[in-house]
């Protein structure tokens, strides 16, 4: 039985297709022997842009790692769907990279969460693009068509526009378009794809959002989910450890693998390579199994530091501490600890988006 | 620049303007010249040919480790494999109920562990149309993917490429020996009672086909799970009778529990991990692993430990 083809799996004369007749493949082996540059371009691209390197996902849809958190790029005939922007200080790299793939606009910026190195882009890059509005109404509305449109949970625009975030972020870095409901289309021919979007309460965050790409079945999920880290759950701006896992479930439950479990949905995770189903239900296992551990040494009326002391991570530190993330095996527990706690429950008052100048680029 | 059209043959920069036929046979020479570099070049490039061919079908043997085979290892059996600390302390809560989730019940083998399964193998190869070099080696098994082991030089991908049941793999002839190299593996395990194998490690096999035998030798490096690099050979015998058939693996709701439930055990309440101990009467001590028992010397300090007492019957290997 052969597999499907996958980004990185088919058979070899699969990866030969598109060298057209047999003259026209012996002229170019010819030719690229003559070179000495006999390149078999690999499923993936190697880096094209200093610190970013591009995964082709589908055949018009990229991953982009090294910007901050990974970013999403589906390139359309009308212009450039994102989901997320990278950090501010990557913006300059990210948009030459993006040129690399194509000159058309960038028309939507989808926000996953408020996270700074998930939305430091917003402004840079969607002032080099612009959303499809106008037709008769352009010029008339001077700022219509203005810049790429950004699109994310209401959450995401109260953290962002907070009182208390100094000084405040330029309005072009916040949504101009959100939702508040479970649940939101985005039509196809404007955004490249039919689109969904799906909240996840009190997950990562409380603004965050699983977003799906029907035609291309691709999910990226933000930071609910990451190949280098435990889930950051930031118990200060609402979220929760049950609320991760329902989100991971919820994963699952969009995603059909393709084959024996592999292929299939592929999943953009918020940081690390790209996955498919499986990855993600590995790592609900794991978030599952600690958070069933650390609720029973609640029941038996541990302390945060006895918990902490008791390592209740341990043997999956090695997957997913040290990585290169700020985000420690602590840290994890101790949101956990928190989020499973009653008498420290989230606080009623919304604690603002971190700012957006923070760690250096691939750290969170 | 000649104009274009205006009539004149390029000749060798010096030389005489020579005749007509003596112009054309020059002109052969070079284009011989020519193609020959590019033959050399593409030549030079090429993977070395093919020392021995693997397709066919293959039944498996099973007089190496046949207990841990079939009907399958025993729970808290980590003897003689290299594990890290995590790595027996993810055994240990592992409940095998899990395998019953459905996100579980479709998963096959992985590539280092598929070769110690039940399953008749068939080995394909993939040719290339024009040239007839073997470019890819398929190797299945039932129930398993479709792994399959390029031979055309071509790289492996980055870190971020999608990893997969079967990895990356990518051979080269060592002699009539075949080497393969197997990155980008998603997680798996060393042993089918919950000893893991994380998405880190990497795997090198050599093929050895004598006759209608072939044995593979699977060395598996994780930098997670494994302190030392995990070994194993596994024999096949070619078989002409045999058929690999499709395995349309369907999910179904095998056992119902609330949503989200994960079977696992709770750090230290585990006490199914003992009965490999006193079962077989071997100090439980030995039973946790690690590289020091997968060495011939763990033998004289095996004997220096206490017995447990048997509690459970025995069951003798078939």
């Amino acid at each position: 039985m052969s597999r499907q083809p996958s980004p990185i799996a088919h058979t070899a004369r699969e990866h030969d297709k598109g060298f057209g007749c047999v003259g026209a493949r012996v002229l170019r082996l010819l030719c690229a022997s003559l070179l000495c540059a006999s390149v078999v371009l690999p499923p993936v691209l190697s880096a094209q842009q200093s610190d970013i390197r591009v995964t082709k996902v589908r055949d018009h849809f990229f991953m982009l790692t090294g910007a901050g958190g990974n970013v999403a790029a589906l390139v359309f005939p009308q212009g450039i769907t994102l989901v997320d922007s990278g950090r501010l200080e990557m913006s300059d790299k990210l948009l030459a990279t993006l040129r690399t793939l194509s000159p058309l606009p960038i028309r939507y910026i989808i926000n996953t969460s408020a996270d700074p190195d998930h939305t430091g882009g917003n402004e840079k890059l969607g002032a080099t693009g612009g959303q499809i509005t106008g037709g008769n109404v352009a010029g008339q509305v001077a700022d219509a068509g203005e810049g790429a449109e950004i699109i994310a949970h209401e959450s995401v625009l109260d953290r962002m526009t907070a009182p208390s975030v100094k000084p405040p972020l330029p309005i072009r870095m916040t949504p101009g378009t959100t939702y508040h409901v479970e649940h939101l289309k985005l039509s196809t021919v404007y955004h490249g794809d039919g689109i969904e979007l799906f909240s996840a309460p009190a997950a990562h965050t409380d603004g965050d959002t699983i977003v799906y790409f029907r035609k291309n079945d691709v999910l990226v999920a933000g930071d609910l989910f990451s190949t280098t880290s435990y889930p950051v759950i930031d118990v200060e701006r609402g979220g929760g450890v049950n609320g991760e896992i329902d989100a991971l479930n919820h994963i699952l439950d969009i995603a059909f693998p393709d084959f024996r479990l592999e292929g299939g949905t592929l999943i953009v995770p918020g940081h690390g390579r790209l996955c498919d189903s499986a990855d993600v239900a590995y790592y609900r296992d794991m978030v599952t199994i600690i958070r069933d551990r650390v609720q029973d040494q609640i029941k038996k009326g541990m302390t945060l530091d006895q918990v902490k002391a008791s390592k209740p991570t341990k043997e999956y530190d090695g997957l997913y501490a040290g990585n290169g993330s700020a985000y420690t095996a602590d840290m994890f527990v101790e949101a956990v600890y928190k989020s499973l706690s009653k008498n420290k429950a989230a606080s009623p008052v919304r604690a603002p988006a971190l700012a957006p100048k923070a760690a250096p680029a691939g750290k969170k | 620049m000649e104009p274009a059209g205006g009539g004149h043959r390029w000749r060798p920069h010096g030389s005489p303007t020579g005749s007509r036929p003596e112009q054309e046979r020059m002109h052969k020479l070079i284009q011989c010249a020519v193609v020959g570099s590019a033959l050399a070049l593409v030549l030079g490039v090429r993977p070395a040919a093919a020392q021995v061919d693997f397709s066919g079908e293959w039944a498996p043997r099973f007089h190496e480790d046949q207990p841990e085979r079939v009907p399958g290892p025993e729970l808290g059996d980590y003897l003689g494999i290299p594990i890290s600390e995590a790595a027996r302390l993810r055994a240990d809560n592992w409940e095998a109920s899990i395998q019953t989730l459905p996100e579980w019940q479709c998963r096959p083998h992985s590539a280092d562990y598929i070769w110690r399964g039940p399953s008749q193998l068939t080995i394909r190869k993939e040719e290339d149309p024009l040239t007839r070099e073997i470019i890819a080696f398929h190797a299945e098994w039932l129930r398993s993917i479709d792994n399959t082991i390029y031979l055309d030089d071509r790289p492996h991908p980055s870190e971020d490429a999608l990893h997969s049941w079967g990895g990356f793999a990518t051979g080269k002839w060592e002699g009539d020996m075949l080497t393969v190299t197997v990155t980008h593996l998603k997680e798996g395990y060393v042993r089918r009672n919950g000893l893991p194998r994380s998405d880190r490690a990497t795997v090198t096999e050599h093929w050895m086909r004598h006759g209608d035998f072939l044995t593979v030798v699977t060395i598996v490096n994780d930098p997670v799970y494994l302190t030392e690099p995990f070994i194993r050979s596994t024999d096949y015998e070619l078989d002409l009778h045999q058929h690999v058939p499709p395995y349309p693996c369907e999910m179904v709701t095998e056992i119902e529990r609330p949503r989200g439930t994960i079977p696992h055990h709770l750090p230290g309440t585990n006490t199914q991990v003992q009965e490999f101990s006193e079962r077989y009467e071997i100090p439980f001590e030995a039973t946790r692993g690690g590289a020091e028992t997968s060495y011939p010397d763990y033998r004289k300090k095996l004997k220096q430990m206490p017995l447990p007492a048997r509690t459970r019957p025995r069951i003798e290997a078939q």
